[in-house]
């Protein structure tokens, strides 16, 4: 790769130079240098790469910050002069930035200069020469990201760089990157085997899907002891990434459990405790959803700052406006319906079109954009596990949910009337107890519920007045599976009906796994005909 | 008692059928021309299609301002399939019989498309289906103003192979029709690239999938076997948004593993924080972000219309206004709206495309588009990174599959037949 | 006779329902062919059509009747046996198209050609013949019923136990179908029918011919379930629906009794499918959507459960208003649905045709009682649709 020896060339004469370089030489360079800048801005792709790669031959720092800006899509050419700038958008166009002295520039019109084009090739490129020139930085973090940088291009003219850069470390983690990047590079290069086969060591120990990949060019290209060793390393990666494999599907399958969990648990208390089959509940989902998205672009456009909290802000609302309205359907429609649940399958439904047209109409059919925070975005490694922080939180907040409420109704009297009522409606209104508001707000509760589920769903699926349609059935499913009116019943029918499906998904695949999962709750109902956890007793066969 | 229902029910039926919507109710009097717009408004696919109903509003209000057609304006007469395939077929029926529209702009999917064809044929009228689509279809009735797989499949394909050097392949798709004949396409294509089997993965899921984690993870681990690796994206709207959620989380990036899609747009990006995706590639015929005054112009227009500035446009609304132009052109050159005569006159017609050419009409009632890939910004609008140098012509039928590759479609005078096979010189098929 | 037994138990109300079925099946054709298209009273085409579709769906309708209203089973699930019933008429429809297909292949199908397959799969085989396609509309339907009821019923899943699980099915299936591998076209179902039994399937006079098959396919189920609902087997059907659990202690074997009227209902559902899909011209795995089954539930409910015209008239008069709906606001008519169905629910508890009913009665009941002489007519029965029958669905005790 002549771009990585020209970096490299590059970063020597960097070495050499020092810092102390004379201002009247670096004047002279900035001179020499402005036309291969303003080159970059002419021809397509392969041009500008090798416009690129000249720029670091010409062996200054100083143009770093020109690539930083071009990687970012920062860089523009003013259309009159064909002068390279760096633009950011401001006044009534762009603000513009001398690439070599970052010094001010001046403004341009919005039509007076066009961007610099980078595509995917040209960011691996600059990433590469990027990660090769920040290895000797001050800050451990640009170190470490360097040295990856650097195992990734795995290129054999990384090595004495790397290993100059070694000697000087003395951060632990970032040196066994470093060491491993060197032992990446060392495999591409032509240094004698015993070397290979210490690197090879190396890699196997990192014993994630690079180090596998890596390995199998080691094999493809090799012969004798290297191709063993390499062979044996990969036998012993898959392997072991096989059991990760399997830890990684029982995650993947809490995670959908707890989604589904989630879904369903409003609807256990609105059809599972109080019997109401309630086809609106999909619906009191989608609001809450609606209302994180009303939350997050209230603060996106009057205190950005408060981002990361958006969720925090948005359960409680969702809570109050989705438990409203199931408090207000209950008194509105509900109500007139106790005795008689499958009319409340008619009218649910009837409510739930209402409810989908009017968000449609309210907000537009699209989908509505709504961010993770910060704290919800990316992942982390646990071991060879990618473990996504947003899946993380909402199966720790699935499980509060279930917790809270369990609480709810088994500490709190009004958990302790809710029961009451349920279990037999007179009695419990001959001892006193109100039971058209235990009602109402028992509806309430699991309507809330739903909204603040609405919360946690809109961080990983679409917020579009479609949202609850998708969940319907499955909750459903759930509840039914569970045993109808027991909570740890909904429980556990998710999770286990998560981690089942989320088992077959690899060898079935996604849709037939589906399928599986739906032949597996039918003829689990044959054999337990009122599911996992039956209620028992007279109350049963009403 | 029930007599009287019945007889009241039937005459509440025809009094509604003839309300139709009226757009304009001061235009209800003189004679106007018009113009059937067949979205779903509601149900699954109103997320899509809604917005192309009210572009195909804009445009037909461009046009009266302009004073209309052959000097009478134009009306729309909307109506709402609601997603739902069957009521497709029935409502194009009702458009065409009680409304009398002189042409019909709608579907979305392939199978209500399907649907509606027969109609369109037994009625002899006009659809004008802006989606790009499988391909495989060439009929006398139907306009097809999107893409076929060769003017968005085959170049994204080529783009990746020459510009990112990618050797392994994933296609993942939703489990329906277009997905399907366009990964067999792009599978026998790859192959003919010199591809070996095993550097091709192929995944369906179904409709509104949401969970990807299980896939995204297949996928990194299909990526690291050492080679270059692509993944071609064939999955429908709904999906994309969990999945490109799970893609940005679970870190992976356009430069390691670049994901093309022929199904998100402008629109779906709307729904996304599309930061983590930047470099991602999408391939269409338009962008929003196409620099030319046509399409500031259209912009506008459209944003002053919707009432919104922040609303995008996006490659299926360019279509529409293509079609749309190009039936105006072909009515005012035969004078008539009747449906024979447009169709005799709309081939060859040409009209300016929002990219700065001329599309026209082809023989196959295809059109020529030029080919963008684009990658994905941080401000969701696309950015085009490659295109192709000239305009490229719909292939109604695919080379690259075995049972269309010698079939080609002409709706000109003398062959007038959509599946004509050049080996048997027959009309009518590939077994002839 | 069983014929001189059934013009015996008809009532009024049956009869009036009957006059007028056969007066639709006779007039519309008849308005449509011979009538010219500019007079007022000629129907259109289009119009035929529709009414056509309407009818397959009261079929449905009373399909769903039979087994919710007088036997209790809430099948949430209907919509799979009649996607079934529809299948299997659109694979002969497919099947005569022949080499009339943009490929022009004999045997295969278009979808089939285009995603390269060879040959056609065996279950495809014998659905070039008119007689077993017909047959297949009933029996595939019929097994799949016989199969999950026989399971069903013996382990006695009851209430919204069993609604669920039909629901799980009906998913399953919509799952199933829409998968290319299947063979039966994935999303984009059959379509592009050419003819049936060789007639045109665009000719008016075809569409008339469905028309009149489709009413004389409700007639005809309508017969057989009040003849049913009105036998013994019909009096134990009820029992089954108010208390299950006694009817078994009396020593009546619960299980075969729902069998045969799901069984049953599942043909009359799969006959409804099979002429649904030559009026409408395309059949999707759309049809096995669990909404869709849901929305036969309303039907039936918002005509009147438990009476058997009512479910006829639910359907007709839902659909209707869809229709219209969709047209004339094409942006908020799912307000207007949906605000139907709420207030249907609040206002007229027994549907429709229940309330409606209950009018007729008391006037019936003033008239007996004016007239002394009232000896021929027996007292009209009340539609059975107690609330507290509607309970054996609720998993919680009702007050």
């Amino acid at each position: 790769m002549s771009l990585a020896r020209s970096l490299f060339a590059l970063l020597g004469l960097v070495f050499l130079l020092g810092v102390q370089g004379q201002s009247v030489q670096a004047q002279e360079n900035l001179d020499a240098l402005r036309p291969l800048v303003n080159n970059l801005a002419k021809g397509k792709y392969d041009e500008t790469q090798r416009q690129v790669e000249a720029l670091v031959a010409s062996g200054d720092p100083v143009v770093v910050p020109t690539l930083k800006a071009l990687r970012a899509g920062d860089l523009y050419v003013r259309k009159a002069d064909g002068e390279v700038f760096i633009a950011t958008k401001g006044g009534k166009g762009y603000l513009l930035i001398d690439p070599l002295t970052t010094e001010n520039a001046g403004e341009a019109g919005r039509r007076d200069v066009s961007k610099i084009k980078v595509n995917n090739r040209l960011r691996r490129v600059i990433d590469a020469s990027m990660g090769s020139l920040t290895l000797m930085a001050a800050d451990p973090k640009v170190r470490l990201a360097a040295a990856e940088a650097v195992f990734k291009a795995g290129d054999p003219e990384g090595l004495e760089p790397l290993e100059a850069a070694l000697q000087k470390e003395t951060d632990d983690d970032v040196r066994l990157v470093m060491e491993q990047a060197r032992a990446a590079a060392l495999l591409n290069s032509d240094r004698g085997d015993s070397d290979k086969l210490e690197a090879i060591e190396t890699i196997a120990s990192i014993g994630n899907r690079d180090a596998l990949s890596l390995l199998i060019g080691v094999r493809d290209s090799t012969e004798g002891a290297l191709q063993e060793a390499a062979a044996a390393a990969i036998t012993k990666i898959e392997k072991s990434l096989a059991m990760w494999g399997n830890a990684q599907n029982i995650w993947y399958g809490i995670s959908l459990g707890s989604v589904l969990l989630l879904a369903a648990i409003g609807l256990a208390i609105t059809f599972g405790v109080m019997g109401v089959i309630n086809m609106a509940h999909g619906e009191m989902v989608m609001i809450g959803a609606y209302v994180t998205f009303v939350v997050q672009e209230l603060i996106r456009n009057s205190a950005p700052w408060l981002f990361d909290y958006s969720l925090f802000i948005a359960l409680p609302l969702a809570f109050l406006i989705s438990g409203s309205i199931g408090v207000a359907v209950e008194r509105g429609i509900i109500r007139w319906l106790y005795g008689r649940p499958l009319e409340t399958l008619l009218a649910t439904w009837g409510l739930s079109l209402i409810l989908q047209q009017a968000i449609r109409s309210l907000f537009g059919p699209t989908n509505q954009q709504v961010g993770n925070p910060e704290w919800m975005s990316g992942a982390f490694e646990l071991g060879q596990l990618t473990i996504t922080y947003n899946r993380m939180w909402i199966i720790v907040f699935a499980l509060l949910v279930f917790a809270g409420l369990m609480l709810v109704l088994k500490k709190t009297p009004f958990g302790l009337f809710t029961r009451a009522v349920t279990q037999n409606r007179r009695m419990a209104a001959s001892m006193g107890i109100r039971t058209p508001w235990i009602d109402a707000l028992t509806f309430g509760l699991g309507s809330g519920i739903a909204g603040i589920a609405g919360v946690a769903l809109s961080q990983i699926d679409n917020v579009s007045p479609n949202l609850g349609q998708g969940y319907i059935i499955d909750s459903f499913m759930v509840v039914v599976f569970g045993g109808v009116g027991n909570l740890w019943g909904t429980l556990v029918g998710a999770m286990t009906l998560g981690v089942v499906n989320k088992f077959l998904e690899p060898y079935a695949g996604a849709v037939l796994g589906k399928i599986f999962v739906l032949v597996f709750i039918i003829l689990f109902i044959q054999k337990r005909p009122r599911g996992l956890f039956a209620l028992k007793g007279r109350a049963v066969e009403a | 008692m029930m007599n009287k229902l019945t007889a009241r029910a039937a005459s509440l039926a025809l009094a509604g059928l003839m309300g139709t919507t009226m757009i304009s109710g001061a235009l209800a009097q003189e004679e106007t021309i018009k113009v059937g717009i067949l979205h779903s408004l509601s149900g699954t696919m109103a997320i899509s299609e809604t917005t192309l109903k009210d572009a195909m509003l804009m445009l037909i209000d461009e046009q009266n301002k302009k004073g209309g057609i052959l000097g009478k304006k134009l009306e729309a007469v909307v109506v709402d399939p609601a997603s739902d395939w069957p009521l497709f077929a029935e409502k194009a029926r009702e458009l065409i019989e009680v409304n009398k529209v002189d042409a019909v702009f709608g579907c979305w999917t392939s199978v209500s498309r399907k649907s509606v064809l027969p109609v369109f044929e037994e009625l002899n009228s006009l659809l004008f289906y802006p989606v790009q689509y499988e391909g495989e279809e060439s009929q006398r009735n139907v306009f097809y103003t999107g893409a076929a797989p060769n003017q968005q499949a085959i170049p994204a394909v080529d783009y990746l192979m020459n510009e990112e050097g990618v050797e392994r392949w994933v296609l993942a798709g939703t489990d329906y029709v277009y997905p399907r004949t366009t990964n067999k396409i792009l599978e026998a294509y790859l192959k003919a690239k010199g591809v070996a089997e095993e550097d091709i993965m192929i995944n369906y899921t179904p409709f509104g999938h949401s969970d990807w984690q299980t896939i995204v993870s297949d996928i990194k681990a299909f990526g690291s076997a050492g080679k270059k690796t692509a993944v071609v994206s064939t999955i429908n709207g709904d999906a994309n948004v969990p999945f490109y959620k799970e893609l940005g989380n679970a870190g992976i990036k356009a430069e390691d593993i670049p994901v093309v899609a022929f199904s998100v747009g402008e629109e779906e990006l709307a729904g996304l924080d599309t930061a983590p995706l930047v470099g991602h590639l999408a391939a269409w015929n338009y962008f929003q972000s196409a620099d030319t005054d046509v399409n500031a112009e259209f912009i506008d227009t459209w944003q002053a219309f919707i009432g919104d500035e922040e609303r995008v446009t996006n490659d299926p609304m360019e279509a529409h206004y293509i079609g749309f132009n190009m039936w105006v052109k072909a009515v005012e050159a035969a004078g008539t709206t009747d449906p024979d005569a447009v169709i005799d006159s709309i081939v060859g017609v040409s009209v300016p495309n929002l990219t700065g050419g001329l599309s026209s009409m082809m023989p196959n009632h295809h059109i020529t588009k030029p080919v963008l890939i684009g990658e994905i910004q941080e401000d969701g609008q696309f950015e085009t990174v490659w295109e192709t140098p000239g305009l490229v012509v719909g292939d109604a039928w695919s080379d690259y599959l075995e049972g269309s590759k010698d079939l080609i479609s002409d709706w000109r005078a003398p062959m007038s037949c959509g599946n004509f096979n050049v080996k048997t010189g027959k009309c009518g098929g590939s077994e002839g | 006779m069983m014929t001189s037994y059934l013009f015996r138990t008809l009532d009024a109300k049956a009869g009036v329902f009957i006059a007028i079925l056969l007066a639709v099946i006779l007039l519309v054709p008849a308005l449509n062919i011979l009538i010219a298209p500019d007079n007022f009273f000629h129907v259109p085409n289009y119009a035929v059509t529709l009414m056509g579709k309407y009818l397959t769906y009261a079929l449905l309708a009373l399909s769903v009747d039979l087994v919710w209203g007088f036997c209790g089973i809430l099948s949430l699930g209907h919509g799979a046996f009649f996607a079934l019933g529809g299948y299997a008429m659109g694979m002969y429809l497919m099947r005569q198209i022949g080499t009339r297909g943009v490929y022009g292949d004999p045997t295969l199908p278009d979808f089939m050609v285009f995603l390269n397959w060879q040959e056609l799969p065996w279950y495809w085989y014998g659905f070039d013949m008119a007689w077993f396609a017909f047959l297949m509309v009933m029996i595939a339907p019929g097994i799949l019923a016989f199969v999950f009821g026989w399971f069903a019923f013996r382990s006695r899943v009851t209430g919204v136990y069993l609604s669920i699980i039909t629901q799980a099915l009906t998913y399953a299936l919509l799952l199933a179908f829409f998968r290319n591998d299947m063979g039966f076209g994935g999303n984009n179902g059959l379509t592009d029918f050419k003819d049936i039994l060789g007639f045109d399937i665009q000719a008016s006079s075809t569409r008339a011919g469905l028309f009149v098959a489709s009413g004389l396919a409700l007639l005809v189920c309508f017969l057989i379930c009040r003849y049913v609902t009105k036998s013994k087997l019909g009096k134990v059907l009820v029992a089954v629906r108010d208390a299950e659990s006694r009817t078994r202690f009396l020593g009546y074997r619960v299980e075969y009794y729902k069998l045969f009227v799901w069984v049953l209902s599942a043909m009359m559902a799969g006959i409804a499918g099979a002429l649904y899909v030559p009026q409408v011209g395309i059949i999707n795995p759309g049809e096995f959507a669990p909404a869709n089954s849901i929305e036969v539930v309303i039907w039936v409910a918002v005509g009147g459960r438990g009476t058997l015209i009512g479910a006829v008239l639910g359907a007709v008069l839902v659909n209707f208003a869809k229709t219209w709906f969709t047209a004339a606001l094409p942006d908020v008519w799912l307000f207007a649905l949906g605000a139907l169905f709420v207030v249907v629910t609040l206002f007229l508890p027994k549907g429709i045709l229940g309330t409606i009913g209950d009018g007729w009665t008391a006037l019936r009941q003033r008239r007996v009682s004016s007239n002394a002489q009232a000896g021929g007519g027996k007292p009209p029965k009340t539609p059975p649709t107690s609330p507290a029958a509607a309970a054996n669905v609720d998993p919680q005790p009702a007050e």
